[in-house]
């Protein structure tokens, strides 16, 4: 299975999802330029983590008018697979293929941290490998991670069943204490209505090994590939 | 075909948490501007632009707010009246 990696001007985590894909999960990838019209045969698409153009106007809603946006949602529309990433999440909120937005931290810090969170539906091509209420340990490094949207779409959210992660403790309690960012409702990750398009602001990718504190982020990436290949 | 140039100002939507306008009320009353109840921070964006009118020009703006200058979701613009640049 081919991933395309998408290099935004600014981008900083395309490397590591670079390595996750072909050094941990052992398939192929490739950068997508921003500038391009060609996603080169790719199954997934992988929005990363970032400063695309250096977050001017608002976080992502620059990247969002490039190229190669404009062919991502086409492959999103289609049903095609594309993890956004941090910088990706704001990115594909910009681009509409998720609801809501990424607003400014509530205590307006930078957030450089590892988290918890806790996995709300096991029931999606990204979770698959997961158990719902499983606790995941990843890092998040954002200063506009606070995931806001009208209450009528957050109730919908939950209806359907397309909160996917949420901060928790590590007992897995949700509280105000385990939310980096003051997100609504602790949400720290949501599926598109067609369940094709995940936004996540903690970064899996750089939990793919004891290495580098977690390991937990496999799973998500495997995930994929048990779905997608199957 | 005109110049025009017109100013618009972005800010969170009413209603929103905005901890940046928080954070420079706080900072307001602790310089003893007791009388401060709310600060809001936003942004104020000035396009110029080629139109056959002030009010096409306008208009024209208020696309380019929907489109991009202002997030739908979390903030509201509003568009000053289009001055001869």
């Amino acid at each position: 299975m081919k991933f395309g990696i998408v290099t935004f001007p600014g981008s900083n985590c395309d490397y590591d999802a670079f390595h996750a894909v072909t050094d941990v999960l052992g398939e192929e990838a490739t950068y997508l330029w921003h500038k391009d019209h060609d996603l080169q045969g790719s199954d997934v698409i992988v929005l990363p983590g970032g400063f695309s153009y250096g977050d001017y106007l608002r976080a992502g809603a620059i990247a969002r008018f490039s190229p190669i946006m404009q062919e991502i949602v086409s492959h999103a529309k289609s049903g095609g697979p594309v993890l956004g990433i941090c910088n990706g999440f704001q990115i594909a909120c910009e681009a509409g293929l998720l609801p809501g937005a990424l607003m400014r931290n509530s205590h307006l810090q930078f957030v450089s941290a590892e988290v918890r969170i806790r996995v709300e539906s096991a029931d999606t091509m990204f979770t698959n490998l997961y158990e719902r209420g499983d606790i995941l340990k990843m890092p998040v490094a954002h200063g506009d991670g606070r995931f806001v949207a009208p209450v009528a779409v957050l109730d919908a959210l939950e209806a359907e069943g397309r909160v996917i992660f949420r901060y928790a403790d590590a007992g897995g309690n949700i509280s105000a204490d385990a939310n980096p960012n003051g997100s609504e409702r602790n949400i720290a990750g949501v599926i598109s209505e067609g369940g094709n398009v995940l936004g996540m602001m903690p970064h899996p990718e750089r939990a793919c090994s004891p290495l580098l504190g977690s390991s937990d982020g496999v799973r998500l990436l495997e995930s994929i590939l048990a779905r997608v290949a199957a | 075909m005109a110049q025009f140039r017109i100013a618009v100002h972005i800010t969170p939507r009413k209603g929103l948490l905005d901890p940046q306008g928080n954070a420079v009320r706080d900072a307001l009353r602790t310089l003893g501007f007791d009388g401060v109840r709310e600060v809001h921070v936003g942004r104020y964006i000035i396009v110029e632009t080629d139109a056959y009118d002030a009010v096409s020009a306008e208009e024209t703006v208020a696309d380019m707010c929907k489109k991009l200058l202002a997030n739908p979701v979390t903030e509201d613009f509003e568009i000053e009246s289009a001055v001869h640049a």
